[in-house]
């Protein structure tokens, strides 16, 4: 699904951000991202939505060379990417069904289509009593439960996720993770950044650690070192 | 494409459907940007303001114009032709002259105006009656005015007429005088001119006033923006809603200028029927017309949507998720 191969990103300036990463995650596979911050996380999630290209090596999604993309695409291959961000993103002037139909109004779905689609997620997400409410009204994790029914609602074939429990207590963090879980299991895959090593730690999921922009850790790797190299 | 994730890809709409969803998308934003600029009716009406007076200056301009060529044309029309008599001549010849010209085929009628009559008529008029009364005798001359058919229109045969009346033994000259007609042509070229220099200039501040109002928008839905630029959204879709709203600027602006016209023009009658009537004619002030409404709210819109259609492509190239 993402295939990294020497993927290096330097800013302007000659910050490296992310130095020859090579990286596959297989569809269906759900990995979390680790690092403290500056290590690159960020950068890595932002090369494969292509917010950033690379300045080095090459980054595939879905076996397409975001390099070779050419800019007046981009819109086309985002939404085959469901995007989760820390501080939710969401439109404040405009309830929660009209916030997760979003993606589906943008791509041109029919309007009986729509409703059942955004219903469909904010049944997945257990919001589905709440899509009249504006964002304003709901809780930090109702919010980011919202982000998460949007990033779903036309079924993309991959999730990131840039922090997403970073503002919310263990429990809701786990209940977001758990969400990941069942997409994960349907197929979708799922990159998720975070430093709540704590929570991952428990569970049976791919780690990547990155480190001043290199790749330092990978548990799958790390578990299967004799075969890959 | 890997297995699991087929669902997405096999969803396909037909053309209609996709179509219908289109347009419909296309009225949603059409109202949905009208609703946004309805929920601050002040600053819609402050910028619809300043594009309806930016505008209502030239189309006034306009309209007057037109009125002023519309009085010119019937004045070079039923232009008369003045016949002074030799001073020497008597009363019993000028009648006979009158008589004898009035039989003109190209002519109307003749109106004869004895010397007196003229020397009355000054008096009365020009405020000099003392310094007149101190003359010996009267220094004006007898006059015929000639009033040609009014099918005369060509410039010939009237130039013939004047040729023929001059030719009268006991006439002096016989002259039309179109000298001043000329002159008012001239000067309503140059006013014209200086309308279509000043709809220029204006068309272009309403392009940036536009402009600089969607750029404001922009700024305050960068955000959205961004968020939209993240999920898919095309610029084409972000677009639309901006242009849009220009549209609609365009168009209340427009009307609001065709409101001022309007109002002008009609406070303007009633002083412009006093003056008319003062100089013994008759005229009432042509509004606005319809034509020249429909004109100025298709331009207005057109500015509308060009002033925000050049602003948002620039701006949105600006705007990329960081």
């Amino acid at each position: 699904m993402i295939r990294f191969s020497n993927a290096s990103k330097r800013y302007p300036g000659g910050h490296d951000a992310l130095l020859n990463i090579n990286f596959h995650l297989e569809p269906g596979e759900m990995a979390f991202l680790t690092g403290h911050s500056g290590a690159g996380k960020s950068t890595f999630l932002k090369l494969i939505a292509l917010i950033e290209r690379t300045s080095r090596g090459q980054v595939l999604v879905n076996n397409q060379n975001l390099s070779k993309l050419k800019s007046r695409n981009i819109p086309y291959f985002r939404r085959n990417i469901g995007i989760i961000f820390q501080d939710h993103q969401l439109l404040f002037d405009r309830s929660v069904f009209d916030n997760v139909a979003l993606p589906l109004i943008i791509a041109g779905y029919p309007r009986r289509e729509v409703g059942k689609r955004v219903r469909a997620a904010l049944d997945k997400v257990n919001l589905l009593n709440k899509e009249k409410a504006y964002p304003i009204t709901l809780s930090g994790g109702e919010q980011q439960r919202v982000g998460i029914a949007r990033a779903v609602v036309n079924k993309p074939a991959l999730l990131l996720a840039d922090e997403p429990t970073g503002n919310l207590d263990p429990e809701l963090s786990r209940d977001i993770m758990s969400i990941f879980e069942q997409f994960s299991q349907v197929g979708t895959s799922v990159l998720v950044a975070t430093h709540d090593l704590d929570m991952i730690s428990r569970l049976p999921y791919r780690i990547l650690g990155l480190k001043q922009g290199q790749l330092v850790k990978d548990t799958k790797i790390d578990t299967m070192q004799g075969s890959i190299s | 494409m890997s297995t699991p994730n087929k669902s997405q890809r096999t969803v396909r709409f037909s053309l209609i459907t996709l179509l219908k969803t289109y347009l419909l998308r296309h009225v949603q934003v059409f109202f949905y940007s009208l609703g946004q600029l309805l929920r601050h009716p002040f600053s819609l009406f402050m910028t619809a303001a300043v594009i309806g007076i930016a505008l209502a200056l030239p189309a006034g301009l306009h309209v007057l114009l037109k009125n002023v060529q519309q009085l010119s044309g019937e004045w070079d029309r039923t232009t008369q032709i003045s016949v002074f008599l030799k001073s020497d001549i008597n009363e019993q010849r000028a009648h006979t002259l009158q008589q004898q010209i009035s039989r003109f085929p190209e002519v109307e009628n003749v109106h004869y105006i004895s010397k007196q009559e003229a020397l009355d008529e000054f008096q009365r008029l020009s405020g000099f009656g003392d310094a007149l009364k101190a003359l010996k005798h009267n220094p004006l001359p007898s006059v015929l005015v000639v009033q040609p058919l009014i099918t005369l229109d060509e410039k010939n045969i009237s130039n013939q007429l004047i040729k023929k009346l001059q030719q009268i033994k006991d006439v002096d000259i016989a002259q039309r005088d179109e000298q001043w007609i000329k002159r008012l042509y001239a000067i309503i070229d140059i006013v014209r001119r200086g309308v279509v220099l000043l709809s220029i200039m204006l068309a272009l501040a309403v392009l940036l006033v536009i402009g600089n109002t969607i750029r404001l928008a922009i700024q305050n839905r960068r955000d959205e923006i961004i968020i939209t630029k993240l999920i898919g959204g095309t610029n084409a879709f972000i677009r639309r809603p901006f242009l849009y709203t220009g549209f609609w600027y365009g168009l209340f602006g427009g009307f609001i200028a065709i409101f001022l016209v309007s109002i002008s023009l009609l406070l303007l009658n009633g002083p412009v029927t006093q003056l008319t009537s003062l100089y013994q004619g008759s005229f009432n002030l042509t509004n606005i017309s319809f034509m020249t409404s429909t004109t100025l709210l298709i331009s207005s819109v057109l500015l509308g949507l060009s002033g925000s259609w050049l602003t948002v492509g620039r701006h949105l190239r600006d705007i990329e998720p960081r």
